[in-house]
């Protein structure tokens, strides 16, 4: 079943219903058209004031059609706020999180879902329970921890793990570790045990197992989740607001709240910013809203 | 991790389930120690960042530790932290107030909206799946940006509410987010544009998984579509509605973001994980007394969390 998630049509479900009259049918596309326009309505309108100078708004109102349109906003939040330089914080850190806690995460679910012990069931217990916890509740400790724990250079370029690239990368990948575990796990209970058995029979080591015959079927779910951890990471705010220094070194989604009220002075270039942030995600979710919402599925319904 | 290491064969499952997988005994010391390290290293990162802080976090609540002085020469003061946190610090109630009002909205408004727009949306209709793509989008952005988006429509001045209602003059402002009885109502709505599409696609998924003989088998015996929804498909989507009541729980004890950006969580927008926070990134750090703080949202937590898995372990042991 949950398999078959991914791949399945999202609107496999087409079915006629009796119950359908076109007076209904009228009411019900009326209603979804009007969510439809409220629920695009603020990102429209921040595109639309993004392209609106200040003194365009500031003549005409901020709810009003007209005057110029043009790229400063864009310009201005891109080159004074050094927009890129943030961005590749952002790379520095979403690139080895992702890589490693798909990884990561499929050998753990290759071990709980493919061998069963006992313990396996109270492990993935623990990965899900933890993985669903607030971060809040761990940030204090960990903040103290980041402070003390020494790191050589130049993984770390002040002997600590406070405020460093590596750091915010690991917490990444251990508190996704639990949500990747869950549905790789999922995932490959639905693959057939004959596999493994197989495998033993062709002397096939564990890690051959792993890499050959596992990974290979498991590429649908690792792509799914991949598009779905790159989106997470990317729009995570909260581990670097605490566990970095506000400065240079911030990945872009939290350098935003430092920006905001130092660069971004008027509401014009506050939607160009939001518009250049938000790109990445909207694009990815465009481009690979398969594996997105399949990702999602995954994760919610189990065989 | 020791289990993993001892490869022992797996005690037999619940009475009378029969043995499912494969044999441990053609195992080799190899493989057993290639098990080991794949399991392992995911273990220790998840216990080391996340398990270890979680019990860090109760002990130090039980100390008075401002994160200076050394460590072995902390106080345990018992509850005291606890004792001030519930009756000499005036955010906790609010904050508490908030969070609850928060999880209230969610339950009561963006998630049953996000489970009708779902029944709507799984039929048989015209576009349905650009409706889907829209109702969606704002799931793909960060909370961070969400704050922006909607300080472009609540802003004072140059906002589009006002500027619409004419009420950005001197003298007539209406101030969103900055009047302590309108603030929070002007965020959840914001949290709810996101929640409301998440919800929605679960939900979806739920209901792919949905046997069409049922509803048949219901149009059958002249079940009207309210009926239909409320007697058959909500029912049947038992784990669905679990996933989905877990996440609108956990969610709302998670919002931290939204409020953060708009105006660092307070005047109105106090939570409890903005007090957790505000203990250590403020000027004093008051690391035992944020931690009392943590441990409360862990107790919260913790009740939906455990009833969740106990339940889907029950589930999973009936198949």
């Amino acid at each position: 079943m949950t398999a078959a998630t991914v791949d399945r049509d999202t609107v496999s479900g087409r079915r006629e219903n009796p119950h359908e009259t076109p007076k209904r049918r009228v009411l019900l596309h009326a209603f979804l058209i009007f969510m439809a326009i409220v629920w695009l309505f603020p990102i429209a309108y921040a595109i639309y004031t993004s392209f609106r100078p200040y003194a365009e708004t500031n003549r005409l109102g901020y709810v009003s059609i007209g005057g110029t349109y043009n790229l400063d906003n864009y310009l201005n939040a891109w080159n004074r706020a050094e927009l890129p330089h943030y961005f590749l914080n952002t790379v520095i850190i979403v690139v080895p999180a992702v890589i490693l806690v798909l990884l990561l995460a499929s050998m753990a679910a290759f071990v709980m879902s493919r061998y069963s012990w006992r313990a396996n069931v109270l492990m993935l217990m623990a990965f899900t329970a933890l993985n669903l916890l607030p971060p809040q509740i761990i940030i204090t400790p960990l903040y103290k921890m980041y402070v003390m724990l020494p790191m050589f250079s130049p993984i770390s370029d002040n002997g600590i793990w406070y405020d460093q690239y590596f750091s915010i990368a690991l917490i990444h990948i251990a508190f996704q570790m639990g949500f990747c575990t869950f549905v790789l796990s999922n995932y490959m209970k639905t693959l057939p045990k004959e596999l493994n058995e197989a495998a033993v029979v062709d002397g096939a080591s564990v890690w051959t197992t792993y890499r050959k015959v596992i990974m290979p079927l498991t590429k649908p779910a690792l792509a799914a989740l991949a598009t779905l951890e790159v989106t997470f990471i990317y729009n995570d705010f909260f581990w670097a607001l605490i566990l970095m220094k506000p400065g240079p070194k911030l990945p872009i989604t939290t350098a935003i709240n430092n920006l905001q009220g130092q660069f971004f002075t008027d509401n014009n270039l506050v939607a160009a910013a939001a518009v250049v942030i938000a790109l990445p995600t909207i694009l990815v979710y465009i481009l690979l809203q398969k594996q997105f919402v399949g990702g999602l599925s995954l994760g919610s319904t189990k065989g | 991790m020791t289990a993993t290491t001892t490869g022992a064969p797996g005690k037999p499952g619940a009475p009378g389930k029969p043995e499912r997988r494969g044999r441990y005994s053609v195992l080799s010391r190899r493989d057993k120690l290639t098990l080991g390290v794949m399991l392992g290293i995911p273990t220790f990162l998840v216990f080391f960042f996340v398990l270890l802080p979680t019990i860090l976090s109760v002990v130090l609540s039980f100390t008075n530790w401002n994160g200076i002085t050394p460590l072995d020469r902390i106080d345990f003061t018992g509850i005291k932290n606890y004792q001030t946190l519930f009756t000499k610090y005036p955010p906790f109630w609010p904050a508490l107030t908030h969070n609850l009002i928060w999880l209230a909205w969610f339950l009561l408004i963006a998630t049953p909206l996000g489970m009708f727009m779902a029944v709507l949306l799984d039929k048989n209709i015209r576009g349905t799946r650009v409706y889907q793509s829209v109702l969606y989008l704002p799931v793909v952005l960060s909370l961070a940006i969400i704050g922006f988006i909607w300080e472009l429509q609540y802003s004072p001045r140059q906002g589009f509410i006002n500027g619409v209602l004419g009420t950005n003059h001197q003298g007539n402002i209406i101030d969103w987010l900055g009047d302590r009885s309108l603030n929070l109502w002007a965020v959840l709505i914001a949290a709810s544009w996101r929640q409301v599409g998440y919800v929605m696609i679960l939900y979806l998924a739920g209901l792919k998984a949905f046997d069409p003989s049922l509803r048949e088998a219901a149009q059958l015996d002249g079940a009207n579509e309210r009926q239909m929804f409320f007697r058959v498909t909500f029912p049947v989507l038992k784990p669905i509605n679990m996933v989905i009541l877990v996440i609108t729980i956990i969610e709302s004890l998670r919002a931290f973001d939204l409020v953060y950006v708009i105006n660092k969580g307070l005047n109105g927008l106090e939570l409890l994980s903005v007090l957790v926070t505000n203990n250590i990134i403020g000027e004093a750090q008051r690391v035992g007394f944020g931690s009392a703080i943590a441990v409360v949202l862990l107790c919260i937590s913790l009740g939906p969390i455990l009833w969740y898995l106990t339940r889907s372990m029950r589930e999973d042991g009936m198949q």
